[in-house]
C-alpha cells in the first residue's frame, strides 16, 4: 500500500519566546487536500503554529515540511505554495483595495490582469469599494480584503487564523462557502478558531492545543 | 496537481530580471503611499527649513561665516531630516505587519532593500532641491561650479545616507526605543560620507582651484558601493531573523 502524500508534516517542533515555550515538541501531519482544525484557548500556540508553518517565524527546534519541502531549506518555494490569513491583514492602509491586490498580483505575476482583481473584489463583496483606501474600511471589510488577498494567491495550503473573526453573519456564511470551495479544489486547509462547531463542520481532523502541546480535546 | 497550477500562475519566466521588477514595484508602492499622505515630505520640509533657519539665528549676523559653512549646515539639515524619513519608511511596513505580507508573497528581500533605499534617497534628493533656494536666500551663497555638479553631490550624498539608513531603520523598527536607536546607529557610520558631501558641496559652491572635487566624489562613490553591497548582503538577515 502506497504512502498518503502529505501537505504538512510537523515533526517535534518547539518554539520558545524568552523563557516561555509557545510550542513544545509538537508533531502531526495533514494529508494533501485534507483539513485540520486547531482549537485551544488564547495563548495555546495556534497562531504561533500557523506562523511557523507559513515560515513567518522559525521554529526553535524540529522540522516542518510543506508539500515535501523543508521550511528552512526551501523557504521561498514553501512561501509560493502557502497563504496565511492572519490576525494582521498585511494590507497597506493608504493604498486602495484595488492597489493592495494589484501589488500582490504583480509581485506574483508581472502581467497580472486588472480584470482578475475586479473578480476577486466582487467575490468578497468589495467591488463597490475598490477605489477606497483601506484606512476607511471597517474591521470586517479588512478581513474580506485579506481573504481576497489569500484567494488571489491560489495557494496549495491555506492557513486560516480565526477566519470568522470580525465578520458579520452573512460574511461568516460566505467565508464557510469559500473554505468549502478551496477544499473542493484540492487546497489543504489548516484552520484555527474558537468557533469549534463551525470548524468541525469544515474540517475532517482536529488538534487541540494547550500550552503549545497537543492534548485530548 | 495543485502545486503545478500555482507554479504556472505565479512563476512565468520573466523578460526583465525579477529583482528589477520587484524593486520597481516596492519603489512605486512607497512613492504612491508618500504622495497619498505627504505626511513624511511635509514634515521633512518644515523640519529641514527650521534647521537651516536655526543655524542662521545661532551664528548671528556673520554672513561670511554662514556663507563659508553653508555646505555643512545644508548637509546637517538633510542628515537630521533623514532620521524622520527613514523611521517613517518602516513605520508603514509595521502597520498591519505589511512587511511580513511581502516576505510571504514571497519576494526577494534584496528587492525590498533596493526599493525602500531608492525611495528614501529620492525623498532626500527632493528635499535637498527644495532646500537649495532657502540656503541661497538665508546664507547668500552662489553656486560657482554649476547646478549639475551640485545635483551629483546631492544624489551621491543622499544615497550614502540611504543605504545604511535603510538597514538600520529595519533593525530599529523592531526596538522600543527606535527613535533614539536609529540616529545612534546611523550618525557615526555616515560620518565619512557626511564629511565628503560637505567638502564637495563647499567646493561646488565656492569654486575648486586645487581640483579636489574629484577625490571627494570618489570617496562618496566608494562609500555608496560598499554600503550598497553590505545592505544587499545584510538586509535579508535583518528582516528574516
Amino acid at each position: 500500500m502506497g504512502q498518503i502524500p502529505l501537505a504538512v508534516e510537523v515533526n517535534d517542533v518547539s518554539k520558545r519566546y524568552g523563557t516561555r515555550w509557545a510550542l513544545a515538541r509538537l508533531s502531526f501531519a495533514v494529508p494533501r487536500g485534507g483539513s485540520l482544525l486547531l482549537t485551544g484557548s488564547n495563548g495555546s500556540g495556534k497562531t504561533t503554529l500557523l506562523r511557523t508553518i507559513a515560515t513567518a517565524i522559525r521554529p526553535t527546534a524540529g522540522t516542518i515540511r510543506v508539500l515535501g519541502l523543508d521550511t528552512r531549506e526551501d523557504r521561498q518555494q514553501v512561501r509560493e505554495r502557502v497563504a496565511l490569513l492572519s490576525h494582521t491583514s498585511f494590507l497597506y492602509e493608504d493604498l486602495t483595495a484595488e492597489q493592495n491586490l494589484r501589488l500582490l498580483g504583480r509581485l506574483i505575476e508581472v502581467d497580472f490582469p486588472s480584470s482578475r482583481i475586479e473578480s476577486f473584489l466582487q467575490r468578497v463583496g468589495l467591488a463597490h469599494r475598490a477605489k477606497h483606501p483601506v484606512r476607511q474600511f471597517s474591521a470586517g471589510m479588512r478581513k474580506r480584503l485579506a481573504i481576497a488577498r489569500l484567494l488571489l494567491k491560489a495557494p496549495s495550503v491555506a492557513l486560516l487564523d480565526e477566519p470568522f473573526g470580525e465578520l458579520d453573519p452573512e460574511a461568516v456564511i460566505e467565508m464557510e462557502r469559500t473554505i468549502a470551495e478551496l477544499q473542493s479544489s484540492g487546497t489543504t486547509i489548516v484552520l484555527a478558531t474558537h468557533l469549534v462547531e463551525q470548524g468541525l463542520n469544515l474540517c475532517r481532523e482536529r488538534l487541540h492545543l494547550s500550552e503549545g502541546r497537543a492534548v485530548a480535546a | 496537481m495543485r502545486s503545478t497550477a500555482v507554479a504556472q500562475v505565479g512563476r512565468k519566466r520573466p523578460v526583465v530580471p525579477r529583482l528589477f521588477t520587484e524593486t520597481a514595484l516596492i519603489l512605486g508602492k512607497d512613492l504612491i503611499l508618500e504622495w497619498r499622505t505627504r505626511t513624511r515630505l511635509n514634515a521633512l520640509i518644515f523640519f529641514s527649513f527650521a534647521t537651516l533657519l536655526m543655524f542662521s539665528f545661532a551664528l548671528g549676523p556673520d554672513t561670511k561665516l554662514l556663507k563659508e559653512n553653508a555646505g555643512g549646515y545644508f548637509w546637517l539639515a538633510i542628515l537630521f531630516s533623514s532620521v524622520l524619513a527613514l523611521g517613517e519608511s518602516f513605520r508603514i511596513e509595521r502597520e498591519n505587519a505589511s512587511l511580513d505580507g511581502l516576505r510571504l508573497v514571497p519576494i526577494d528581500a534584496k528587492a525590498i532593500f533596493l526599493g525602500k533605499a531608492l525611495g528614501n534617497a529620492l525623498l532626500l534628493v527632493v528635499l535637498g532641491i527644495l532646500l537649495l533656494p532657502v540656503m541661497v536666500a538665508l546664507y547668500g551663497v552662489t553656486v560657482a561650479m554649476g547646478f549639475g555638479r551640485l545635483f551629483a553631490v546631492l544624489a551621491l550624498g543622499s544615497m550614502a545616507i540611504s543605504w545604511p539608513g535603510t538597514v538600520y531603520s529595519a533593525i530599529a523598527s523592531n526596538a522600543r526605543a527606535r527613535d533614539v536607536l536609529l540616529p545612534l546607529l546611523l550618525f557615526p557610520l555616515v560620518l565619512p560620507a557626511l564629511l565628503a558631501a560637505v567638502k564637495a558641496t563647499g567646493l561646488v559652491l565656492h569654486g575648486d582651484p586645487m581640483l579636489q572635487l574629484g577625490s571627494w566624489l570618489g570617496l562618496l562613490i566608494a562609500f555608496n558601493l560598499i554600503y550598497w553591497a553590505l545592505g544587499l548582503a545584510l538586509f535579508p538577515q535583518v528582516i528574516e531573523d
